[in-house]
């Protein structure tokens, strides 16, 4: 009876130190993941540091100033002055069609719906 | 036989109590690795390898300073093969290096030196390509300031202090990188920003350099501060440096004039009749006198061995507001004279006269003003059109702000996000007239050329002679300045410009007066520069 017990015992004691040790593994792995990811992550942020650098550099107002003015027959732009601003009332904003606002009242009119 | 049992049971014994502790052993361990918590996580958050000291970006989060990964060069004797070539080789890729020199350090028998602290891609390549094994490279962080020249003097500039051959730590030198150096390294993931903005600072250092040239000047500053925050827009002063190659200090003359030297801040000066716009509010806010009381202006004054004159002799009598727009000295001095000398001291401390700027640049701390120790009848009427006390363009800023703004006192900053105003200095309706008074100057006074199409502005122009260092004072340089608010009836910037000995030589004889220098100046800022604020032009209040 005894031996038969103790294998029987065996067996799952067996089949959880083959999962810890599965377990195990598998963490390792994680970790190994996580560090190689981590190195990438870094190597993506000093790369994204450089390129706003970058960035920065390539917008500076000097440089921003001298190409406005190498492509000014192409662009024409010129400092912005107390002339650039304008009142609302100032835009041109197209009359509404008086065809459609005629079609529309005669249709409210005859109570049917939007034309 | 009962010997050799007796022997043997105490070898079990001994053999049970081995297998007693092996398991016990065991136990303790397998009962240690059950019972103890998860291992300690993996540090989330990978931001800290990148940088570890903070951006500084400008108001609108546009980037200023950051870092950049580069490496150091080093050498290590003991492991060169051939430290003569080496020594020729690197003389050749640095050209500021000399090669018989280097060729001395590399076989003095030192086991270690330091040749470049930063070098660029291509320098990195070359010196690679050297194949020389005694030739080591350590990572560094380097402090990079993208836009070159702007805000020089606001950034200061940042070093290496601690170095070691994998990293290196970076330090503040001057400016808010070093005033603001814990901030920044302990708080590196969150970028530092401050109050100028980059767009403005440019159109202000575009203009202020080619008035300066125009003016013959030998230096200039300019002041842009919110009337209501005190936040510093801009803050320029020229001549200027490059922050990513700081140039070293003077070693003689006067530090004055070395481009490090911040004249915003850091140049103390008699800024002159700027100051009678502070004694006319004062006078007003005591009830002494109003707008249009008249003044007596029969001179000149003379007490003790000084004089006091005006530029021209405008009559017996002037108004008050007219006291202003004609810049007379000897109506400000009456007025100085009826304040008396404890309020007027009062008065200037309430301002910030009396202590350093806490503007955020460790420079700031170095600029205490120069004001008088007593307070005699003389000092109450040289210290009313500004002489015999000194002081830096931002506290005039800040004080004029303080007085214009409705009265409530700012604290000049240069750091987002600004301070609520303070204590009341005078009362909302002595600054509406004193704000009337100055587009006075402008219209019809001594700061004519300051009309702006457009924009309202008013302001006050002083002409200060520049004292000498053996005493006494120049007949021919002057520091001219132009204290502005703009729109002037809705006041949102305060404009200090300060031109040093200007010289306009367009006329017969050369002109020296702020009107002419600095007031023109002043005027192309406010034109450039208040559209880019987003400041709407008022047509009926100044048609163009």
């Amino acid at each position: 009876m005894r031996p038969f017990l103790s294998s029987v015992l065996a067996v799952p004691v067996l089949g959880l130190a083959l999962w810890a040790y599965a377990q195990d593994n598998h963490t390792q792995l994680a970790l190994r993941e996580q560090k190689g990811l981590e190195g990438a992550i870094a190597a993506k942020r000093e790369a994204l540091a450089v390129l706003e650098a970058e960035w920065a550099y390539l917008n500076r107002p000097e440089r921003l100033g001298d190409l406005a003015r190498l492509n000014d027959a192409r662009l024409g732009l010129v400092p912005i002055t107390a002339e650039s601003f304008a009142r609302l009332d100032q835009v041109p904003y197209p009359p509404p069609p008086p065809s459609q606002s005629a079609e529309a009242m005669a249709a409210a009119e005859a109570g049917a719906d939007w034309p | 036989m009962s010997g050799g049992s007796e022997r043997a049971q105490g070898r079990l014994v001994v053999l049970a109590l081995f297998f007693g502790l092996a398991f016990a052993t065991v136990g303790a361990k397998m009962a240690a690795l059950a019972l103890a918590g998860p291992l300690p996580g993996r540090g989330a958050a990978p931001e800290a390898i990148v940088a570890d000291r903070a951006d500084i970006v400008d108001r609108d989060g546009r980037l200023m300073a950051t870092n950049m990964a580069t490496v150091s060069l080093y050498g290590q004797p003991p492991q060169m093969v051939d430290p003569a070539r080496a020594a020729r080789e690197l003389a050749r890729i640095f050209p500021d290096l000399d090669a018989a020199k280097l060729e001395r350090r590399f076989t003095d028998g030192r086991r270690f030196l330091w040749i470049k602290r930063t070098l660029s891609p291509e320098q990195r390549q070359a010196v690679h390509d050297l194949g020389e094994p005694g030739l080591l490279f350590g990572p560094r962080e380097m402090r990079l300031y993208p836009n070159g020249r702007l805000a020089a003097h606001v950034l200061g500039g940042a070093s290496f202090g601690q170095e070691g051959v994998s990293a290196a730590e970076v330090v503040g030198v001057a400016g808010v990188e070093r005033h603001q150096d814990a901030r920044l390294r302990g708080a590196p993931n969150e970028p530092l920003r401050l109050s100028l903005d980059l767009t403005v600072q440019a159109a202000v250092e575009e203009v202020l350099a080619g008035g300066m040239r125009l003016m013959n000047a030998k230096g200039a500053s300019a002041v842009l501060m919110d009337a209501r925050t005190g936040e510093i827009l801009s803050l320029t002063s020229l001549p200027d440096f490059d922050p990513n190659d700081r140039p070293n200090p003077l070693t003689e003359g006067d530090q004055g004039d070395s481009p490090l030297f911040n004249r915003a801040l850091q140049g103390v000066y008699e800024l002159g009749s700027v100051f009678k716009t502070l004694t006319v509010a004062q006078a007003l806010e005591l009830g002494l006198v109003r707008p249009g009381t008249l003044v007596d202006t029969k001179g000149p004054i003379r007490q003790n061995r000084f004089t006091i004159r005006d530029f021209r002799n405008y009559g017996p009598y002037l108004s008050v507001t007219d006291v202003l727009v004609k810049s007379s000295n000897i109506g400000t001095a009456r007025l100085a004279l009826e304040i008396g000398g404890e309020r007027q001291a009062d008065f200037m401390r309430a301002l910030g006269f009396m202590e350093p700027t806490p503007v955020e640049l460790v420079e700031a701390r170095r600029a205490a003003p120069m004001t008088p120790a007593r307070w005699p009848e003389i000092t109450q009427m040289t210290v009313s059109y500004g002489h015999g006390i000194a002081v830096s363009p931002v506290h005039l800023a800040a004080a004029y702000a303080s007085v214009l703004n409705g009265g409530e006192r700012v604290n000049p900053t240069l750091l987002a996000g600004g301070a609520p105003p303070g204590e009341r200095v005078v009362s909302r309706d002595v600054s509406d007239a004193v704000r009337g008074m100055l587009r006075q100057v402008v219209m019809r006074g001594t700061a004519s050329f300051g009309q702006v199409p457009g924009y309202a502005l008013g302001g006050k122009t002083g002409t200060a002679d520049k004292p000498k260092p053996q005493g006494g004072y120049y007949e021919d340089r002057v520091v001219a300045t132009f204290a502005s608010v703009f729109p002037v009836d809705d006041p949102a910037y305060i404009l200090i410009v300060t031109l040093d000995e200007p010289e306009e030589r367009g006329g017969e004889e050369p002109r020296r007066t702020a009107g002419w220098t600095s007031v023109p100046v002043a005027a192309e800022i406010v034109r450039r520069v208040a559209p880019l604020l987003g400041l709407r032009p008022d047509w009926e209040a100044a048609p163009g």
